[in-house]
């Protein structure tokens, strides 16, 4: 790990650490979402002063329960596979100062925890993180002034460790006894007592995750290894393609398969009960050929998709505009990009446990928000919030907004129909890569200028997309109440605003640039659902971004990572862009006409992480085989958690990205989709793993945390397709890359 | 006196006929530095080299392309493909295009030694001299790859290789044959020469030559059976032209299944190809058919045979998944239909048995691919023996195939499963 | 009742001989090792080893089993005593979500055991029919190498 922490004001960091976080927050906010006091992910601002999720959850209480039985931590943040758990575990142990152990850990429970709206955005650590971070503090410091007036000694000769205040005389107070003389229901200061980072022994640290230990050696890991006494297991039957109806279905032979307890049939929504999996989809295989389905409206098809979504009714958002300059009179550099409609992909089919017992409707879920579900769940089931209960448990990695919240209302519907017992609902894989919300395809359009001295002036960029945010906001948005007799409809879909962005996350490029213009154009309807799937909008834009910054530098001869850093203006850009590139070794000398080397750089949605990367790809022209060799990423997110995690995330994100940008499109035609299973829809395997990814922190101790789940997505992107557009000599436009020409694979 | 003069006459002339016929010049070394070719003639050369699957046999697994190395099991022994990159001391820097046309003709290497017609030079020698020299430049313009020859696996006997001039002289008929007009021309032009087709599928005779009368008969390659060309119009469905281009140049014939086995790299090979050319080899293939013979679809009796149950369970488990009317692959993608299935209606069950036993490969690059598991080390020889009876009359509507146990085990024992 | 002996332990199974071995592992010996990933043999999410051999449990039929032995990653080790494959994992922190890792380890697991020494090649030769989608294939490759090479992790 690279410490790099000469660069930050030592005189700020008590400030920071106290408050820098509610300024930074509070500043980053526009003003039309406080205005509504609902942040991005789908929280009511109560408390618009506090810092991270306190400003939705102001009670202390809320986060930090203490009494005879031990300390419990809740959080409304749940772990998606990317650490979470065991970074807030470090966190609240950290600023409590006790053993991780020594906490039991709650996670997102609507009848339990704090409601911080979605796991989403890479937000957890910037928003529940540093919940938890103050609220800990500040309780820590509430105990240490019981103490103190207990053993009447000032706070400064008391030292708190595992649970116990000592004074130094000897004496000494538990938390629990402590607790007794404070009232913890209390809303949070803005500002939290001073820690000097330096002291942090966990924070910082690479604590191993706590689930690892479990997932890899055959324990209960995840709400697919649940098995609730007298479950029943069951299975969904979907329509070929959204949008085709149920013409016949005679259940009657398939109710006396065995083991079969019940079939669901309301509207288009079928459903069938058993007492053990395979059964239920031996049943399910039954009924599939039982039913008999109308046409499903007809798709744009591949090759036409955005052609349509240049067509389609489109509501213009102007995202960003300057003019501080004479336009430029050189020639325009132009150029158009493309990216298809991608899966989420989870390797274990979404699924769901739910059990209808007592009036309340418990369900068991993997989703990213338990509270939003709740309020879906109800309003599909028509009972009021309370009596539906939504309890996290953790299932394959989702990467955004899958099926997991659908799963549960299948888990829920069928539950309904057996009172009292528990139902496993798993859906098969076509289900998952049919029915999950695909992360939109999307065409951007650039135009851009340099001055005479080869800097850029004008930059003019639109893009076109379908939403990227179809979370639950109510019962429509779930899709098997769509498929009911009485279907609900979904709520209209309305981008997530800036600076957070949507299908114009990352949009405005992080350069200085005089004119500037960037528009995007929101287009609602189309034939696929599409949601959240990891970075949203940034992919390609950063890629449109940075191979247009690319090219430019290359058009005046200059070195495109000097190139970047001319244009840019804050020191921790900066920063990692010459960490990565020195690491790297840039400027790449290879001489092998076969291989190149490609930079990128964002800073996801231009207030948070900072990632910049340098690629070298190869290419072989007799076989048309293209290979990432190596890749090497500088991140700064701020203060780091846990270093290791923070490098796992990343180099998952670059493997990833590379997956999406190289092989990854959902096929389909006028009248299908063909991406239902592996087969049709290939995704990375380790015959094209590179040889070799590094990932260096920056880290930036006292300073926010800010996330690092998404940060690769765009900029890994962009490296691999200008080293992949260096290597055969013209620039590629199109995602995926491998899916077009010269390489046409399809 | 006499008598043994008239000897050492006779083994004179005798030496010097065989001499004759077992001596091959060396031919003169280039420089090493290839003279670059224009991009036309490299582009027209790739499509040769592609047509004729060069680089099939000259890549060794998880090696450099035409570097040579792989290894091409025969009855008589594992030769190893030679390195034809333009690399001086281990490729084919140092030679001439007289050299290298003189292989393709004649079967003989550059320094005068007999190639082994693993390489199949009796059907090059078909092609023309244009595309032998366009081919050649597209060689010539790869990248020289340092690969020294790996040394062949066979018997003393099989290593004297002057004796391979009079293999030569019952199976080599050297020149080219005109590329003639029309599309079956053309397309017996390309299945003749730069295709070799005929090296699969056509019967090849105890010392490895094309049997004679027998064209497109059919063989067994590599433990799949290479079924005949001339009797593709008697399958149980009949194959079309637009069938045999589909399958051919994407791998998969929606009426008749995928393309497995040794057949696997070619189709991905000719999908490279223009799909003119592509046409005009399924012209001249759909050419060849023999006129139909009595069909013996004897339906099968309707008791069930042994096995059948059994196979019954182990298909509901292990395949239905998949190839059940009501798998996603079979509902909604119009996979073929198993009944439909070449491999199921054949004569053997012996691709159907590697087809399980092997499962199809997943493709090098990830690209929309048909795939099937392995299932050798899920299924023992008695399960394969049931799931065949099952498969046979539930899908093939046919009497059992006879001796499947004796393919299992020959498939399973030939080393081509993967380990 | 079908006989099939699991981690060395035999046990009656009750399942028709067509249910795959996936689902008799979860259900009715209630084992969370092999996970549901496509139940096709393309993704290796449920990879066990039968007699040596790594298999998808997800297309074996529990009557193709007969007297062979299974091992899953139960019988590999437990939380207190992994196996030396499992701590590496758990050393190199090779999971993220880990949905596809005692898949991984099971794959891992059938080729050490019968190639104590594997290169680099041959191992992610090997492991090709595994998929990750949460791109963990780094540590993975990490974790299976270090036990290749015979360090302890
Ligand atoms: S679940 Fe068995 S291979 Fe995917
Ligand atoms: S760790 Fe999530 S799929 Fe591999």
């Amino acid at each position: 790990m690279t410490r790099h922490d000469d660069r930050v004001d030592i005189s700020r960091r008590a400030f920071i650490v106290n408050g820098a976080l509610v300024v930074a927050f509070a500043t980053m906010a526009p003003a039309r979402l406080l205005a509504q006091k609902v942040d991005t992910l789908g929280t009511v601002i109560l408390a618009p002063n506090l810092p991270g999720s306190l400003k939705s959850n102001p009670f202390l209480d809320a986060w930090i329960k203490i009494d005879d039985s031990g300390i419990t931590v809740c959080t409304g943040k749940v772990e998606l596979g990317t650490g979470v758990r065991t970074a807030m575990l470090q966190i609240a142990a950290e600023q409590l100062s006790v053993r991780p152990a020594l906490i039991t850990l709650v996670t997102a429970d609507t009848a339990r925890t704090p409601d911080e709206g979605y796991t989403a955005g890479s937000h957890s650590m910037a928003d529940g993180g540093t919940a938890l971070f103050n609220a800990a503090a500040q309780v820590r410091f509430l105990l240490l002034t019981a103490a103190s007036s207990r053993l009447g000694v000032p706070v400064s000769r008391l030292t708190a460790k595992d649970g116990e205040i000592r004074a130094d005389d000897g004496r000494k107070v538990t938390y629990a006894e402590a607790v007794k003389d404070i009232q913890l229901h209390r809303q949070a200061d803005a500002t939290s007592p001073a820690v000097d980072p330096k002291t942090f022994t966990l924070i910082g640290t690479s604590l191993p995750r706590v689930d690892i230990p479990g997932k890899v050696t055959g324990g209960a890991a995840y709400v697919q290894d649940m098995r609730l006494p007298g479950m029943l297991h069951a299975r969904v039957v979907r329509p070929p393609l959204p949008g085709a109806r149920l013409k016949q279905l005679d259940v009657t032979a398939v109710e006396k398969l065995p083991g079969v307890v019940r079939v669901v049939v309301d509207g288009d929504f079928i459903g069938v009960l058993a007492d053990d999996e395979w059964r239920a989809i031996v049943a399910a295989r039954a009924l599939t050929r039982a039913a008999g389905w109308t046409a499903a409206p007809a798709l744009p098809g591949y090759a036409g998709i955005h052609a349509a979504l240049r067509t389609l009714p489109a509501k213009v958002y102007p995202t960003a505009s300057r003019s501080t300059a004479p336009v430029s009179t050189k020639p325009a550099f132009t150029c158009t990009h493309t990216k298809q409609y991608v899966q989420h992909g989870s390797i274990g089919p979404s699924c769901a446990v739910a059990q209808l017992a007592d009036g309340t409707m418990t369900v068991w879920t993997h989703t990213q928000g338990v509270y939003p579900l709740r309020g879906g769940l109800a309003e599909m089931l028509g009972v009021p919030l309370d009596k539906v209960h939504c309890i996290h448990v953790e299932g394959s990695g989702c990467y955004g907004h899958n099926g997991a919240d659908d799963v549960a209302a299948d888990a829920a519907l069928l539950a309904r129909a057996v009172p009292g017992q528990p139902v496993r609902v798993q859906w098969m894989r076509d289900q998952e890569q049919l029915w999950e919300p695909y992360g939109p395809a999307m065409a951007t359009d650039l135009k851009a200028t340099l001055d005479d001295a080869g800097n850029l002036r004008d930059w003019n960029f639109a893009l076109w997309s379908t939403p990227h945010n179809e979370r639950i906001v109510n019962a429509g948005r779930l899709a098997p109440a769509t498929l009911l007799a009485k279907p609900f409809v979904s709520a209209p879909p309305v981008p997530i605003p800036n600076p957070e962005g949507d299908a114009d996350r990352n949009a405005v490029p992080p350069y200085r640039i005089p004119n500037l213009d960037v528009t995007m154009n929101f287009v609602p309807e189309m034939p696929f659902r599409t949601s959240a799937m990891r970075s949203l909008g940034a992919h390609i834009n950063v890629v449109s971004i940075e191979t247009t910054v690319d090219e430019l530098a290359r058009s005046v001869g200059q070195d495109p990572v000097d190139f970047r850093i001319r244009h840019l203006d804050d020191p921790r850009a900066v920063e990692v862009i010459r960490t990565a590139a020195r690491e790297f070794g840039w400027p790449y000398r290879g001489t092998d006409d076969r291989k190149a080397a490609g930079f990128a750089f964002s800073r996801y949605k231009n207030i948070m992480g900072y990632f910049a990367i340098a690629v070298e790809v190869a290419y072989d022209p007799d076989t048309n085989a293209v290979r990432l060799l190596r890749a090497v990423a500088a991140i700064d997110c701020g203060q780091i958690v846990n270093p290791d995690g923070a490098r796992n995330q990343i180099e998952g994100g670059i493997l990833q990205s590379t997956s999406w940008t190289l092989y990854e499109a959902v096929d389909f035609d006028e009248i299908q989709v063909h991406s239902n299973d592996w087969s049709g829809y290939p995704i990375m395997r380790f015959s094209q793993v590179p040889d070799e990814v590094s990932v260096h922190i920056v880290d930036r101790p006292g300073l926010p945390f800010l996330g690092a789940a998404e940060i690769a997505q765009g900029p890994t992107a962009a490296a691999v397709t200008i080293a992949l557009s260096r290597v055969m000599g013209s620039p590629l436009r199109d995602l995926p890359l491998m899916r077009h020409a010269p390489f046409g694979r399809t | 006196m006499k008598r043994r003069t008239v000897l050492l006459a006779a083994s004179g002339v005798l030496c010097a006929v065989a001499f004759a016929i077992m001596w091959r010049p060396s031919l003169r070394e280039t420089t090493g530095t290839p003279i670059p070719a224009d991009a036309a003639t490299i582009a027209r050369g790739a499509r040769v080299v592609a047509q004729g699957d060069c680089i099939v046999c000259h890549t060794a697994r998880e090696g450099t392309s035409y570097a040579g190395g792989y290894g091409l099991k025969t009855p008589f022994g594992t030769i190893y493909s030679t390195n034809i990159t333009p690399d001086a001391a281990t490729g084919i820097g140092r030679w001439s295009v007289d050299a290298f046309r003189r292989a393709l003709r004649h079967g003989v290497s550059r320094d005068g030694h007999f190639l082994y017609p693993a390489f199949p030079y009796v059907h090059y020698t078909r092609m023309a001299d244009a595309d032998i020299d366009d081919a050649y430049a597209f060689l010539m313009s790869r990248r020289p790859v340092d690969a020294p020859p790996r040394k062949n696996e066979l018997p003393l006997l099989f290593r004297l290789r002057p004796s391979l001039a009079f293999w030569n002289l019952l199976f080599l008929k050297s020149g080219a044959v005109p590329a003639g007009r029309g599309v079956v021309e053309r397309g017996r032009y390309l299945a003749e020469g730069a295709g070799h087709c005929a090296s699969c599928h056509t019967p090849l005779d105890f010392i490895g030559g094309e049997e004679h009368g027998k064209p497109y008969d059919g063989a067994t390659v590599d433990g799949w059976d290479a079924p005949p060309l001339n009797r593709l119009d008697s399958a149980t469905r009949p194959w079309t032209q637009g069938q045999l281009v589909d399958y051919l140049s994407t791998g998969v014939a929606s009426e008749h299944g995928a393309a497995a086995g040794p057949m696997r790299p070619v189709v991905d090979n000719l999908s490279k190809l223009p799909r003119a050319d592509v046409e005009a080899i399924a012209s001249y293939v759909l050419s060849l058919q023999k006129p139909r013979g009595v069909r013996n679809d004897t339906p099968v009796n309707p008791s069930m045979p042994a096995g059948y149950a059994e196979g019954a369970s182990l298909f509901a488990g292990g395949c239905a998944g998949c190839h059940e009317p009501s798998a996603p692959m079979m509902a909604m993608e119009g996979r073929p239909s198993l009944d439909m299935a070449t491999s199921i209606h054949a004569d053997t069950p012996r691709n159907a048995i590697q087809t399980i036993v092997n499962g199809i490969g997943l493709p090098d690059e990830p690209g929309v691919s048909v795939y099937m598991p392995s299932f050798d080390d899920a299924l023992s020889n008695r399960d394969i023996a049931n799931l065949l009876v099952y498969l046979r009359v539930r899908f093939g509507k046919k009497e059992p195939w006879r001796a499947t146990n004796k393919i299992i085990e020959e498939v399973g024992k030939d080393g081509s499963a993967p380990p | 009742m079908i006989e099939l002996r699991v981690n060395g332990v035999l046990h009656q199974v009750e399942a028709g001989p067509e249910t795959p071995l996936l689902y008799v592992l979860r259900n009715d010996l209630r084992m969370n090792g092999a996970k549901f990933g496509c139940g096709m043999g393309q993704c290796g999410a449920c990879t066990v080893i039968v007699q040596g051999k790594p298999v998808f449990s997800c297309v074996t039929p529990l009557s193709s089993i007969g007297a062979r032995e299974v091992v899953t990653i139960e019988g590999l080790g437990t939380l207190a005593h992994p196996s030396p494959l499992q701590a590496s994992f758990i050393a190199h922190q090779a999971a993220q979500c880990g949905y596809c890792i005692s898949g991984m380890i099971m794959r891992a697991q059938a080729l050490l055991a019968a190639n104590p020494h594997p290169d680099e090649a041959t191992i992610r030769e090997h492991m090709e029919p595994n998929l990750c989608r949460c791109g963990t294939h780094m540590r993975i490759l990490a974790a299976i190498r270090v036990v290749a090479a015979g360090e302890h992790a």
